[in-house]
């Protein structure tokens, strides 16, 4: 094992898989000679030449077009969209092409791509630069999800990513990208579709991932001061989902709660919580609660971005409301 | 015949590649072979409009009657694992680069013997045996696509070209032109080839670009451009060829406008009439290619259509008691 921070895992992840396949290579703005906006790719262009990392202008909707057609052609890309924000004007080439090319293909042609982006609040970066929209891409068939809350799961996630068939959004948060922890050295893979118990409790079952499991976590302790043993399930992959973990929290618990940092509308939470409510319906003693941010572009000043995103305080209420009049 | 606009070229590509591999270069077509090819478009989709009225054919039908010979010729010009990416009108490009004609039906009319099961349809025809990485129900969806595997030919070096065909409407689309930057910029063995028909579904290129000279436009990205008589199969061959020696030399893509006409409507429910004159509907169908080689071709041009409507006829009759497809749970979740 290894310390180092998420940023430095991705770029040991991308450096696995740069090694051992030599289809896979990189693309994305700024990520050769700069080494990228957030360093995820330091280091690789020297490493790895200008034919296997390469810089791109800004055009998202033309370099993730064009990693599609390297994927059908044979490569492993990963295409890195510098904000998740500015996905969306690359959504026709996401959503229409890369997302339906298996199914539209009768499962014929696989498209083996990764996008790494980032997204998340909490900096000051206002409503284009700060927002989480794992949501749209869970809403179209065809891309699986993923979104790590430490840098151990970034290795492991993102190299699994790299090696899946299909598509893969790896979703860093800006807010985990300095953060630092233990990392397997050596091949470390953690599947798609695994989610992880960070903390056992018997009397709610909270459910969340990415950066929210840290404010999760801290809540989770201020909830067990007043008595109340939270389980704190960090998701890790939010497509696949690993519904044998849900289930089984659940049916020790038979509370509820989701906490994420998207907007609530349409969200993670809503989805989950209709899942839950038609597998599970006998095993839930009270009704689902989903703590996430309000339905408002993310404001720019911090005591207004705080009233939108989730904040610890408020999980808190929220881990309070979902055990209801338990105590 | 081919000039590069633009004297700001970048002294130094991003991206150098392999060294190129050989590639055979394909023979000029017969006239012969020219017709069939076109005849055999012409027929399939004839047939194809009467299998719409008859409600055999599901959904949306775009034609391409009177621009045979852009596909003709563009076509023979590739090797088989050249890449193509084409439009919902790409149906003649799609035979063309040698795709099985029976698997191409089957799948325009929804059997599980089509190229793609059943669950593509005649807007997504894919083919990885042939190079088709797919035709596209989004305008100017597909360039990326192929600049995308043109990329990858390009840092494997071995040698593939990557066509993409579309429209006069998808030189207004954005994503078009992020593409013929980044070709321009990585010298992608790229060719992109414009059917300008005149008509961007129904509305005409005056009303659409404000600057109508589509080869001065690309042209300035640093791309070579040239024009041809799309109703001319040999003059696309020959166009083609140049353009696909360029891009296997290194020397990367060419952007050719090819002048053709729909002599129908943009589809089915369009008779095509209500924005074109009769006058010139009329003068673009004596310029139809595939009647005028017939008349060249004479008794032998009429033996060969006679023998290619038997022969499509043949297979549309056996597609039609093909087993319909069957639903495949295990392609959900991409777990497979």
């Amino acid at each position: 094992m290894s310390e180092m921070t998420f940023v430095q895992a991705c770029n040991a992840a991308l450096r696995q898989e740069l090694d051992r396949d030599p289809n896979v290579f990189l693309m994305g703005e700024d990520i050769a000679h700069y080494g990228g906006m957030f360093r995820v790719t330091e280091g690789l262009l020297e490493t790895y030449g200008e034919n296997r990392v390469i810089d791109t202008p800004i055009s998202e909707s033309g370099f993730i077009g064009m990693a599609l057609g390297a994927a059908l052609a044979g490569k492993r890309p990963v295409a890195e969209l510098m904000f998740i924000d500015f996905s969306l004007v690359a959504m026709d080439q996401i959503h229409n092409q890369i997302a339906k090319t298996f199914g539209m293909s009768g499962g014929t042609v696989h498209v083996p791509l990764t996008i790494i982006t980032q997204g998340g609040g909490y900096k000051g970066a206002a409503a284009q630069h700060s927002q989480m929209l794992e949501a749209l891409f869970l809403h179209v068939p065809g891309v699986k999800v993923v979104a790590p809350s430490n840098p151990a799961d970034a290795k492991g996630l993102l190299a699994s990513a790299i090696r899946d068939n299909h598509p893969v959004l790896f979703l860093e948060h800006k807010q985990l990208l300095p953060v630092k922890g233990e990392v397997p050295d050596g091949e470390h893979l953690v599947p798609l579709g695994k989610a992880n118990v960070v903390r056992p409790g018997k009397d709610l079952s909270l459910f969340t991932y990415s950066f929210s499991v840290h404010m999760a976590m801290e809540a989770a302790d201020l909830a067990a001061k007043e008595g109340i043993e939270v389980e704190v399930i960090d998701l890790r992959s939010l497509d696949p989902l690993d519904w044998e973990t849900i289930e089984k929290s659940v049916k020790k618990t038979h509370r509820v709660l989701i906490a994420h940092e998207a907007h609530a509308r349409c969200g993670v939470g809503v989805d989950l919580a209709a899942q839950i409510q038609k597998r599970l319906f006998d095993e839930l003693d009270a009704p689902i609660e989903i703590c996430a941010a309000l339905d408002f572009p993310i404001p720019f000043a911090k005591v207004l971005e705080d009233e939108v995103l989730p904040t610890v305080p408020k999980i808190l209420s929220a881990i309070k409301e979902a055990v209801g009049g338990r105590w | 015949m081919s000039r590069v606009n633009g004297e700001n070229a970048p002294p130094e590509q991003p991206i150098q590649g392999q060294p190129i591999q050989g590639q055979p270069t394909p023979d000029q077509p017969t006239a012969e072979q020219f017709f069939r090819t076109m005849v055999t478009m012409e027929i399939v989709e004839k047939s194809l409009t009467r299998l719409s009225q008859s409600g055999d054919l599901r959904g949306s039908l775009h034609l391409a009657q009177g621009q045979e010979a852009v596909p003709a010729g563009a076509c023979a010009a590739l090797n088989k694992d050249d890449y193509l990416t084409a439009t919902y009108r790409g149906h003649g490009y799609v035979l063309a680069k040698g795709c099985d004609l029976e698997a191409v039906l089957a799948e325009v009319l929804g059997r599980s013997t089509g190229l793609c099961h059943g669950y593509g349809g005649k807007m997504h025809l894919f083919d990885a045996s042939h190079g088709l990485l797919g035709t596209n129900g989004i305008v100017a969806g597909g360039i990326g696509t192929a600049a995308g595997a043109a990329l990858a030919a390009k840092i494997d070096g071995n040698g593939r070209v990557a066509l993409t065909v579309f429209g006069d409407g998808a030189i207004n689309q954005g994503h078009a032109h992020e593409c013929f930057n980044m070709a321009a910029l990585y010298k992608l063995p790229a060719i992109f080839l414009c059917e300008n028909n005149l008509y961007a579904e129904m509305t005409p290129l005056d009303r659409s670009h404000g600057n109508t000279n589509l080869t001065e436009r690309i042209g300035s990205y640093g791309i070579a451009t040239t024009q041809v008589d799309g109703n001319d199969p040999v003059a696309v061959f020959q166009t083609m060829t140049e353009a696909v020696a360029r891009a296997r030399k290194g020397e990367g893509p060419t952007f050719i406008e090819a002048h053709t006409y729909r002599t129908i409507g943009h589809y089915q429910a369009d008779p095509g009439t209500a924005y074109r004159t009769q006058e010139e509907i009329d003068e673009w169908r004596s310029k139809n290619p595939v009647a005028r080689y017939q008349a060249m071709l004479g008794d032998k041009g009429d033996a060969i259509r006679a023998e290619v409507e038997e022969h499509v006829e043949s297979i549309i009759k056996k597609v039609l008691s093909s087993p319909l497809p069957t639903w495949d749970s295990a392609l959900v979740g991409g777990a497979k």
